[in-house]
């Protein structure tokens, strides 16, 4: 897959003076017709800007970044602009950034997923400031009558330091734009010991106006003459059979109440009216498919788990063969429950289905599959479909899906008229799309030295299709290894949940491992090393992670958490848990550590060290992997949803716990500087949060925490 | 529906709803102050935090008929220029990932500083616990609840940038 995309010559199309004067740099993902670019409260841009240009500078210096990917918290909408920012040699308190909206032409990829947005950007950010740097030292050394070579920038000047002059890049703004634009290839990069802005701690560019309650959310828009709307959806594996909105229909404000597809959608004029009427509703459901329980699960797994055949997702060595000459074996199972993604700001999206074509505006991780299944459901052309991008209450992969827009668009066509699609919390959390419900057998081979020599893994899944990643870790050390999946298929949905399969996975291969290495009779930091070691020597099948990168991260935290040698107040050594998990292109290592007090443990810190490449924004990445650390612990502790045929037992965050600020450890953050080009970090240091706990509470308890949430479990109950 | 008056951020306003309606529908739907926010609308999230005479309150359950002639100030009134002590803290210590609790947590933090000048850790924690954050930003939410501790007890909120 490729990561990133260097752009060629034919991406620079269009250099053009704005009306006003001053600097517009285009690209031609940039170049097309667009959309106002915000929709509230628009922060004023100067005048005369064309709103197609990525990158404008105004006669008076003033430089407006747009930013296409879609903001969910992840602090992309500062990290990229302070790399084209970086570029440029921008003063940064000129700069302002401005939300573009869906223009997949100009701007490529426009998804917050898989932390991808920075690898992808990268290269083609930094040229975008470079090529805008190199043409205002162009103007400037013409205007002197002096060599480009000895000009040179600061803080949004140009430097003739021989002369002792210098420009401003407002005052050549206007000449800078009438210049030939360099090719790529020609265009110079800086080196990156000389960055200045990257690598620092910038806040975020919307602090002002979330702190003062300014709209900038998907439910914070409004229109004159919109509707409201919320739905009754039914529970999985039930369909509509009848309902009699006539008294609802007589509700004050109610103007609507309608069939669509397997749902009832509410219609009136404030979002309490609709929420009433909505309860008020009387709905006969009927049985359309399998009415699923939790304790169905419980049973189908342990019974995919048996299956003598599964899908093999990878095979080195003979495995049957290691385990028969295997002088210890060692096998566990590990389960992780169904979770919600419970985004702070539930579905909600803004439809207006006009003759010409449909306005969309709200929260989305994916606007192009917004629009494309808006247009595919409406028979139109996606090109009359615009989406413009609100910031989002969190996303954690909800926002992947399109489901919520396209009830939107259902509904505004019905009524004709601007709609806002509501979800309740209610209706957030028991409308499905849940991270799957997986267990997962493994098996370990030890020879009489306590080498793995074999290994097996079997994922068995509610909806996850493969629950395995067949090629990460320990895959490429063992020399014999089978993993294989067997999936369930439920009328209970699934989706992507942050950091998608490794979010559980990396925690039950990682609480595996120590098992294994405790039966090793080995230090389980060092028979993790002893198998990079052995991966590095006499590599066994393909290997998709970079052993050096997962070696020094590990090593960073071992220093940082005093590993093997750090003591507590009674002079005993600390009781610290250790993981380590490759996803999303980054490598973490976290070390849990539990004191004990008053005979009970209690999760006292958890430091982590990763290696991201360069660190775009320290304030920006710190938040992340602590939020990560955050986000795997409480959800390893707490998260659980169940159900009851077909319908979900947990509602609202009266029966549903997130982790509270009174819960959390002190998380301390490290990052490995290595000047490699920077990956992202929205998941990757939440996979390991899980296993790094549960290892501490082991090396604390003697307990081992083989399922989630930890709470709910036995073992758990005997330390608690 | 019936004509609602009330005193919200110092002015007198007037709201033509049900009188059941939670305040924070009336000030989202019919007021156009959309900083105070709906996470769960039974009063276990924070997001929706105001102040009644001071007091945080959760208005996603307090019915506006409820609130009579108290003194409501939502997160758009609790400065002029969003210079409050808590709200200068929450920038410098660059608090918010999505942003979408921060101003119930603001108004939480707000209300418990007022009452408490001069927290300590433990005072701190479980005055904010009450409030969700699905990002896990509660390091920088207690630290910035203590930086807004020292400049309230230094400094006077500045009226001015």
């Amino acid at each position: 897959m490729q990561t990133t995309s260097k752009p060629g010559r034919r991406d620079f199309l269009k250099l053009a003076t704005a009306a006003g004067g001053g600097l517009l740099l285009g690209f031609n993902w940039y170049n097309a017709e667009a959309a106002r670019a915000t929709l509230i409260d628009t922060a004023a841009v100067a005048t005369g800007v064309d709103f197609n240009s990525y990158l404008s500078i105004d006669p008076q210096g003033i430089i407006t970044i747009f930013s296409p990917n879609p903001e969910v918290g992840q602090g992309i909408k500062t990290a990229f602009p302070i790399i084209v920012a970086e570029e440029l040699d921008a003063d940064w308190a000129k700069v302002k950034v401005e939300q573009a909206p869906l223009d997949t032409k100009k701007f490529e990829r426009q998804v917050a997923g898989g932390s991808g947005s920075i690898p992808h950007s990268w290269n083609r950010l930094r040229i975008s400031g470079a090529t805008a740097r190199q043409l205002l030292v162009t103007a400037a050394a013409k205007r002197w009558s002096v060599p480009t070579s000895e000009c040179t920038t600061e803080t949004g000047f140009v430097f003739h330091k021989a002369s002792n002059r210098k420009l401003s890049y407002g005052e050549l703004a206007t000449e800078a734009g009438q210049l030939p634009v360099p090719a790529p290839a020609d265009v110079k990069l800086k080196n990156v010991s000389d960055f200045k802005l990257i690598g620092t701690s910038i806040k975020n560019v919307d602090n002002s106006k979330i702190i003062t309650g300014k709209p900038l959310f998907g439910l914070d828009f409004y229109r004159d003459g919109m509707l409201f709307a919320m739905l009754q959806r039914p529970g999985f594996g039930y369909k509509l059979k009848s309902f009699d909105a006539t008294a609802v229909k007589a509700m004050p404000g109610i103007v609507d109440v309608m069939k669509i597809d397997n749902t009832v959608a509410i219609v009136g004029k404030s979002t309490w009216q609709v929420k009433k009427a909505k309860d008020a509703l009387k709905i006969e459901w009927e049985k359309a498919d399998a009415l699923e329980s939790t304790a169905d699960h419980n049973r189908l797994l342990k019974e995919m788990l048996d299956k003598p055949e599964g899908t093999v997702r990878r095979k080195d060595g003979d495995v049957e063969a290691a385990f028969k000459g295997a002088a210890k074996i060692v096998k566990a199972e590990y389960q992780c429950p169904f979770l919600p993604h419970n985004p702070l700001e539930p579905m909600n999206f803004f439809a207006h289905v006009r003759p010409d074509g449909v306005e969309l505006v709200g929260p989305t991780q994916t606007p192009e599959l917004a629009r494309n299944e808006t247009a595919k459901l409406l028979g139109i052309s996606p090109d009359k479909v615009t989406v413009q991008l609100t910031r989002m209450g969190g996303g954690f992969g909800r926002r992947l899906k399109a489901d919520y827009v396209i009830e939107a668009v259902q509904v505004s066509k019905a009524v004709n008229a601007p709609v806002k699609l509501i979800w309740t919390r209610e209706d957030d959390m028991t409308g499905g799309s849940y991270r799957p419900a997986v267990r997962y057998r493994f098996e370990a081979a030890l020879d009489a030295e306590g080498t793995m020599i074999g290994y097996k893994l079997r994922g068995a899944s509610i909806n996850a299709g493969n629950a395995t990643r067949e090629d990460n870790f320990p895959s490429g050390a063992v020399d014999n290894l089978l993993i294989d999946s067997v999936d369930h298929k439920s009328p209970i949905t699934t989706g992507p949940w942050r950091a998608p399969i490794t979010n559980f996975l990396a925690f039950a291969e990682q609480s595996f491992i120590d098992e294994v290495a405790q039966a090793a009779g080995k230090d389980p930091v060092q028979f993790r090393l002893d198998l990079l070691n052995k991966a590095r020597q006499k590599p066994v099948g393909a290997i998709k992670y970079d052993i050096d990168r997962m070696k020094n991260v590990i090593a960073l935290a071992v220093e940082k958490s005093g590993w093997g040698v750090k003591k507590g107040a009674d002079g005993k050594l600390l009781a610290q848990g250790f993981s380590v998990y490759f996803s999303h292109r980054s490598y973490v290592a976290q070390v849990g550590e539990v004191v004990m007090q008053k005979g009970k443990p209690v999760l006292q810190k958890v430091y982590s060290a990763a290696d991201c490449g360069i660190v775009i924004n320290r304030s920006g990445a710190e938040q992340q992997v602590r939020g990560c650390v955050v986000d795997g612990i409480g959800h390893a502790m707490y998260g659980n949803i169940t159900f009851k045929d077909g319908m979900p037992e947990q509602k609202n965050f009266n029966d549903y716990k997130l982790i509270r600020l009174a819960e959390i450890p002190e998380v301390e953050v490290h990052f490995v500087n290595n000047g490699v080009d920077p990956t992202g970090l929205g998941e990757p240091s939440l996979p390991p949060a899980g296993g790094a706990i549960a290892n501490a509470i082991f090396k604390a308890t003697g307990k081992r925490l083989r399922s989630q949430p930890f709470v709910e479990q036995e073992e758990f109950k005997g330390i608690s | 529906m019936a004509i609602v008056k009330l005193n919200i951020n110092g002015r007198p306003v007037q709201a033509d709803v049900e009188p059941d309606t939670p305040l924070l529908w009336v000030l989202r739907d019919s007021l156009g102050l959309v900083g105070t926010k709906y996470g769960c609308g039974i009063a276990q999230c924070g997001a929706c935090t105001v102040h009644l005479n001071g007091e945080a309150t959760r208005s996603c359950v307090l019915p506006v008929s409820a609130v009579g002639k108290a003194k409501i100030t939502t997160i758009e009134g609790l400065s002029a220029n969003g210079d409050h002590p808590v709200q200068k803290a929450w920038n410098e210590i660059d608090v918010p990932q999505c942003g979408y609790c921060q101003s119930g947590q603001i108004m939480t933090a707000a209300a418990f500083l007022k009452h408490t000048p001069k927290p300590s850790l433990a005072e701190i924690d479980a005055a904010m616990t009450g409030n969700l954050c699905r990002c896990g930003t509660y390091h920088r939410i207690r630290e910035a609840v203590k930086l807004a501790s020292t400049t309230t007890e230094t400094a006077k909120p500045a009226k001015t940038k």
